[in-house]
């Protein structure tokens, strides 16, 4: 320890450890033995400061880097070396010197702390060699694996890509189809719409001369109706007891008011009231049926009220439909009807309203002959031309999951191309996972409960010199305050492909451990250079 | 509502329960972080409170009835009467050893008894005589002992005032604001709202006794400074409360607390203390029902110019503070601590309250946490890690998700099926563990705890005398009375080895949830008019958590036969809790202004005799960005309980994840703390033999230095370390107040020499954590940094000595076996050190 001008004297005060006399001074390893020559002053092995040979493991720190005391706790920054025989041999921070802890397996890192220490490094020799024995023999079995999944996802990358030619020849015959269709469907659709739409023309004016006649029809009878003193004229008088027809509804029809409606006049003849008509007949209630609201008639406050906050909220604009009048395609409106499920079913005044209008003017005629042959012709070409669309459509979705299968990177020599589309499992206490590898992970509670995701193919993510040693699959179900989840899948080389563990480390980041013999590295031979020989 | 947000907030049952409470969830947070303070009650929303503060300043309408005086040779009695009601109030007043007056008001014939708070105090405090000096019909002066202190009763209006020589130093009822609601019956007089009975949201508390609220204002001429009342997440110099809410006391689990406000949070301490250069007193308000503190000041809102003008003119008023206490039940029973220094103030308190229990010395070490280590592989893999990253530390803790189902002393079959082998594995690398106990248990006919509580009568009841269920965890779940000795005897005989399976003596324990929290509950606590055998929850509300920590304790001693110190960290306290083990500032979130508010959070806990205190290191909700987990490891190696903690639902944490870099700062920062290990024990032997606390505002060691009296972002441990930590993100340097004109102090990492009395610009990088020695003082140090504290027990120390001008230093060294009580048999080493004239002697 250095002292620091006499502010600062940093003193040792208590402790101090017996200098055990060895062939090296302790932990200090065979390769560094040269620098540390008995009653020859030490050169701290950064070259930083020369100290006397006795000041070596002498309990206190002298040199930065910590190389006078490598047997002992003293230096913040030492190694302490652990011959380990029959083991292999380990440096441990200077810290555990003497900590009471046992760390190596010789014992000697426990000299002078009283703890009770057994040498294992034999046990832990036989151990590791039974064990890597055990490894190798399963990395020899797994290679051989190996190579038959390459060699199987060779052909297989054959055999697709093949098919793919196959796929791509037989789709440009498929374009050409869909598109002879098209034309043959188009030419078939024009006379057909221009059929349709001459029939549809006939009918509008059809429905507009019967509108007309019972308009009429009934002008005249509210004329009758209204005429009371049966002059052939409508007075001033007998227009004001129809109150509901006071122009400002602000319940005083006043005479004035009236004669405005008779424009000026005071009674005016069948001919004139042809004009009034148009005025009044909105508004107009039957003697007969007072109490009723005629068609066409504003509905009552109440139901208003219904119909138009359903309009405003329940529909969105496009959705409104259109006047009745207008709305002759009553198949299509259903229909629509249908797709928009989400929203609730129309108010059902309206649906009245409709019938009642269906009613007057009565359903659309069938189609003649002429008009109806064609339309069947076009409907066939659409058909046919739907049908040829589809089978391209499929083709093309082979050739995208093929070419997406070829570009996939299973592997340098695609190894792993025979766990694309299986699935794997694992079955813990409460959960079955589900290893989907290149597709999906999720975890299903094993006594009920639904899927969840944990993860969609992300990428491979081992370290850069073996990248293909660790999946990630990533954008699962989202987790509260949380990222969504995840799933890292760890490969080891193994001669069966299984799901061996599944672990949630950090909240809703899982951790998978998979075996395959994809992952199995051509074996070292097992017996060159055990390190336990180094320092036997 | 609330309940659900807070099971939410620790996302218990988030992934079974699926899409029903997912619902929920974007209700409870929409989306923001802050407190939901809709479900805490502000002082308007608290009826007695509304009723109290909305009396004004004016004279009081009680008259002190002389004839009535009684002066025994330990007290005196006296009758108030409030000459609008003619109720008759009982004062009592006594003068205590160690210059602290007492005073209690209670009714003098209540209609039945009101509470009064046992087993805070340590012991009946011992009085002195108390002398008559004079009395005539306005009043009596008494003799306050040797230091020509007196105190001046006056009749009409009744008011007390302390004085020594021609100081006033504190005055009661000055401002007129006693105020005593006395029991009576519901038809005797107009009700008000909130008399009777009480709705806040969707709890209605029935308030059988009706109104029961008692108040005093204090006034403290020439204060401009005062402290203490935690726990509130708010700066160390209190504020006025004038604009808005009083400062709350009111023991509640606070979901994601705000910053800078007076809203309650996990304890209270009603304690308060006031400081001007000239002298330091303290204020201990002992009641335990919900509370409010009421701060104004004459010159809280002048700026620096105004005062100075006021002086240069001759024409200011003297600075005054003025303090206003509020209680819902109980009586008045006030402690004056009047100082005048503020060693005198803590040893006053500790003289009532008891000191700091001195901890085992590992547990001054580092703690890793988290909610949750999943199971036993997850608990020897991170142990593993720490070794791996040479990184010490002394315990690794387990939250809720370790019980089996959320029952307390039991563990999870699956992840935890053999805790003596995971225990035993701890143990062999010197290292121990903390496993929660929580105090609400499970109602489950299959749960042993339950079925013993249930069977001895010990839940705490409902008003209409059935157990109290809430719901908490584990589901609904009963509360033990802890208020009953019989009841925490009990708790305690549940921590022998032979009840407690797969306990061992290295594994200690943590209480949560004490305040108590319930989910379900009116605030997240427990109804008002649940009882406590003859008392209301009312009244004992606040005590709930220091005896949950109290029985907890004692059960750690008594399973090793009173030989070994336990440790046992709550989350709730009172005034007293320091004699049971650490607090910490409960559920805080990985932000930068939560790292900053855990020196003056911690140091108004310091303050009111509560040393060992920390925050959790990284926050507990929300991920903190890395450089303010390495921020938060500097700073918390320099704070007294140093845990990190995380969210059950944020990513990993463990130093080591973060990149070599960031690994080597955290290691750095621990291994500071390691090697300061020996001088923290002697700090905190220091706290338990004196009760000065361990972390010091500046201002208690140069009280006399206007500058120091607000300073929050930097503190003292002991005399003689300063730290100034960084809680800047991006901070390229920091200003430190090195304080003492005649001081100097030494950068511990450099020995650079720098002058009190300056404010010293410090560069800083990542690694930086400006601490300074004083000159002047001896510190002892480990330098051999081990796995843990206990590995290093033979290891030698190292003494710093720093110089002062005059080129001498002092200091002293504790040495025990760290563990036992056998300190208390004096077997213990414990030296002074001084260096003089270039010889260090030690005596």
């Amino acid at each position: 320890m250095v002292t620091l001008g006499h502010f600062v004297l940093p003193l040792l005060l208590l402790g101090g450890a017996i200098t055990v006399e060895v062939q090296r001074p302790r932990g200090v390893p065979l390769s560094k033995r040269q620098f540390y020559e008995e009653d020859k002053p030490f050169t701290c092995l950064d070259g930083s400061r020369t100290v006397a040979f006795d000041r070596v493991n002498d309990d206190y720190c002298d040199c930065p880097d910590g190389s006078d005391e490598p047997g002992t706790a003293a230096c913040p920054n030492g190694n302490f070396h652990c011959t380990n025989a029959g083991f292999r041999p380990a440096f441990i921070p200077s810290s555990r010197v003497n900590d009471g802890i046992c760390d190596c397996c010789d014992t000697t890192d426990e000299y002078n702390s009283g703890a009770d220490c057994q040498n294992t490094c034999r046990e832990m020799g036989r151990k590791e060699k039974e064990e890597l024995q055990k490894l190798a023999e399963i990395a020899e079995e797994g290679f051989l694996l190996k190579k038959q999944l390459i060699q199987e996802a060779k052909h297989g990358l054959e055999e697709k890509k093949t098919k793919l030619e196959d796929f791509q020849k037989n789709k440009k015959d498929l374009e050409a189809n869909v598109e002879t269709l098209r034309t043959v469907k188009e030419a078939a659709e024009q006379p057909e719409r221009e059929a349709k739409e001459r029939h549809l023309k006939a009918w509008e004016e059809q429905k507009a001369a019967i509108r007309l006649e019972k308009d009429r029809a009934r002008m005249v009878e509210v004329l009758l109706e209204l005429d009371d003193d049966a002059d052939g004229f409508v007075s001033v008088a007998e227009l004001q007891s129809h109150s509901e027809l006071d122009p400002d509804s602000d319940g005083s029809f006043t005479e004035a008011e009236a004669q405005g409606l008779l424009r000026g006049m005071d009674k005016v003849d069948a001919v004139v009231f042809e004009t009034v008509w148009n005025n009044i007949k909105e508004k107009y209630v039957s003697e007969s049926n007072a109490d009723i609201p005629p068609p066409g008639e504003t509905p009552p406050d109440e139901t208003r009220d219904i119909v138009s906050e359903n309009d405003s909220e329940n529909y969105p604009d496009e959705d409104i439909p259109e006047e009745e009048e207008d709305d002759d395609d009553e198949d299509d409106d259903e229909d629509d009807d249908v797709d928009d499920g989400d929203y609730k079913a129309p108010p059902t005044t309206r649906t009245d309203e409709k019938k009642k209008d269906d009613d007057d003017d009565g359903p659309m005629p069938p189609y003649d002959q002429e008009t109806q042959a064609l339309i069947d012709a076009a409907q066939k070409a659409r058909d046919e031309f739907n049908e040829a669309e589809k089978a391209l459509r499929e083709v093309e979705d082979q050739i995208r999951n093929l070419e997406k299968e070829i570009s996939f990177d299973f592997g340098p020599s695609s190894e792993f191309a025979y766990l694309y589309s299986q699935c794997y499992e694992l079955t813990t206490s409460e959960y079955v996972y589900r290893l989907c590898p290149f597709n999906k992970v999720s975890q299903k509670p094993k006594f009920g409960g639904s899927e969840t995701s944990l993860g969609t193919w992300g990428k491979w993510a081992g370290p850069e010199d073996n990248i293909h040693s660790v999946m990630k699959y990533e954008n699962g179900m989202g987790c509260w305050q949380g990222p969504s989840r995840s799933t890292t899948v760890k490969l080891t080389c193994g001669k069966e492909t299984v799901v061996t563990s599944t672990s949630e480390p950090s909240r809703c980041e899982y951790l998978m451990e998979f075996t395959s013999p994809a992952i199995c590295q051509e074996p070292a031979r097992f017996d060159s250079g055990h390190p336990d020989h180094e320092e036997l | 509502m609330s309940w659900m947000c807070s099971v939410m907030c620790r996302g218990l049952f988030l992934r079974r329960m699926g899409p029903v409470l997912l619902v929920w969830l974007a209700v409870c947070l929409g989306g923001t972080w802050a407190v939901d303070k809709g479900n805490f009650k502000t002082c308007e929303q608290s009826a007695f409170c509304k009723r109290q503060r909305a009396i004004k300043p004016g004279e009081s309408p009680y008259r002190a009835l002389l004839e009535t005086m009684e002066l025994t040779n330990t007290r005196l009695t006296l009758q108030l009467i409030n000459d609008n009601n003619k109720v008759r109030l009982l004062l009592e007043l006594y003068r205590l050893q160690g210059n602290i007056t007492r005073v209690k008001i209670n009714e003098l014939k209540p209609l039945k008894p009101r509470y009064e708070v046992p087993d805070v105090l340590i012991r009946e405090p011992p009085t002195e005589p108390l002398s008559l000096l004079s009395q005539d019909e306005n009043g009596v002066v008494l003799s306050l002992g040797p230091e020509s202190q007196r105190v001046i009763v006056s009749a009409r209006p009744f008011r007390l005032d302390i004085v020594e020589g021609r100081d006033v130093l504190m005055s009661l009822n000055s401002r007129g604001l006693l105020g005593f609601e006395h029991l009576r019956m519901q038809e005797e007089e107009k009700v008000e709202d909130g008399m009777w009975e009480e709705t806040f949201k969707s709890h209605t508390d029935s308030k059988p006794n009706g109104p029961s609220a008692v108040s005093l204002d204090f006034s403290l001429p020439g204060v401009e400074h005062v402290y203490g009342i935690p726990e509130h997440a708010d700066t160390l110099k209190l504020k006025t409360t004038d604009s808005g809410d009083p400062y709350r006391l009111y023991n509640l689990d606070v979901f994601q607390y705000e910053l800078y406000n007076p809203m309650a949070l996990y304890g209270a301490v009603p304690v308060m203390l006031a400081h001007n250069a000239q002298r330091t007193t303290g204020i201990f308000w002992l009641n335990a029902a919900e509370t409010w503190v009421d701060i104004s000041s004459n010159t809280a809102g002048k700026t620096v110019f105004g005062k100075m003008l006021d002086y240069v003119q001759g024409s200011s008023e003297t600075p005054q503070t003025d303090v206003r206490w509020i209680s819902e039940s109980g009586i008045i029973d006030v402690f004056l601590m009047l100082g005048p220094t503020p060693r005198e103030v803590f040893s006053q308190y500790a003289s009532l309250t008891g000191t700091q229990a001195f901890p085992p010395l590992a547990s001054l070490g580092y703690h890793q946490c988290r909610w949750n280590y999943n199971d036993q592989e997850d608990v020897r893999s991170v142990d593993a890690g720490f070794d791996e990253h040479d990184i010490p530390y002394d315990f690794i803790w387990l939250d809720i998700e370790h019980t089996d189902g959320k029952r307390y002393f039991t563990w999870d079959p699956h992840k935890f099926a053999s805790p003596k082998e995971m225990l035993q594995g701890l143990m062999d690398k010197k290292r121990k563990m903390v496993a929660i106990v929580d105090p609400h248990i499970k109602i489950d006919t299959n749960y042993k705890i339950h079925n013993e509580i249930s069977s001895r009568g010990f839940y705490v009841k409902n008003k209409d005398g059935g157990d109290y269920e809430g719901w908490c965890w584990p589901g609904s779940a009963g509360y033990p009375d802890f208020t009953r000795p019989d009841m925490r005897a009990w708790w305690a005989s549940q921590f022998a080895y032979d009840q407690y399976e797969g306990a061992m003596e290295n594994l200690y324990t943590w209480n949560d949830m004490n305040e108590p929290s319930v989910f379900n509950g009116p605030e997240v606590t427990m109804h008002k008019d649940a009882l406590h055998g003859a008392w209301e929850h009312r009244d004992v509300h606040n005590l709930y958590g220091i005896y949950v920590h109290m029985a907890t304790a004692q059960g750690l001693i008594e399973r090793s036969g009173g030989v070994e110190r336990p440790f046992v960290l709550t989350r709730a306290f009172f005034a007293g809790s320091q004699r049971y083990g650490a607090v910490w500032t409960g559920d805080n979130a990985a932000e930068w202004d939560h790292l900053k508010i855990s020196i003056p959070m911690c140091l108004s806990l310091s303050l009111v005799g509560i040393s060992f205190c920390g925050a959790d290191v990284g926050g507990f909700f929300k991920s903190p960005s890395t450089e303010l987990l390495v921020r938060w490891y500097q700073t918390g190696a320099y704070q007294p309980f140093f845990r990190a903690h995380a969210h059950l639902d944020t990513p990993r944490r463990e130093p080591w994840l973060f990149g070599p870099e960031n690994t080597a700062l955290i290691r750095e920062a621990v291994r500071q703390r390691y090697t300061f290990l020996p001088y923290w024990y002697q700090l905190f032997y220091l706290a338990y033999h004196t009760g000065e606390p361990v972390m010091r505002p500046l201002w208690v060691e140069y009280p006399q230095d206007p500058a120091t009296f607000a300073l929050d972002d930097e503190f003292l441990l002991g005399r003689d370390l300063l730290v100034h930590p960084v809680t800047e993100e991006g901070a390229r340097g920091v200003t430190a107040y090195l304080p003492g004109k005649d001081e100097v102090w030494f950068d511990i990492h450099t020995f650079q020499k720098h002058n009190g009395g300056q404010n010293l610009y410090i560069p800083v990088t990542m690694s930086s954590i400006p601490v300074f020695q004083r000159g002047g003082s001896i510190i002892p140090r480990k330098l051999r940094v081990r796995r843990s504290s206990a590995c290093m027990e033979d290891d030698p120390y190292t003494l710093y000595v720093a110089l002062n001008n005059q080129r001498t230093a002092e200091g002293e060294l504790y040495i025990d076996d760290g563990h036992t009580f056998n300190y208390e048999k004096k077997e213990f080493i414990h030296r002074r050190f001084s260096f003089s004239n270039n010889v260090l002697s030690s005596v």
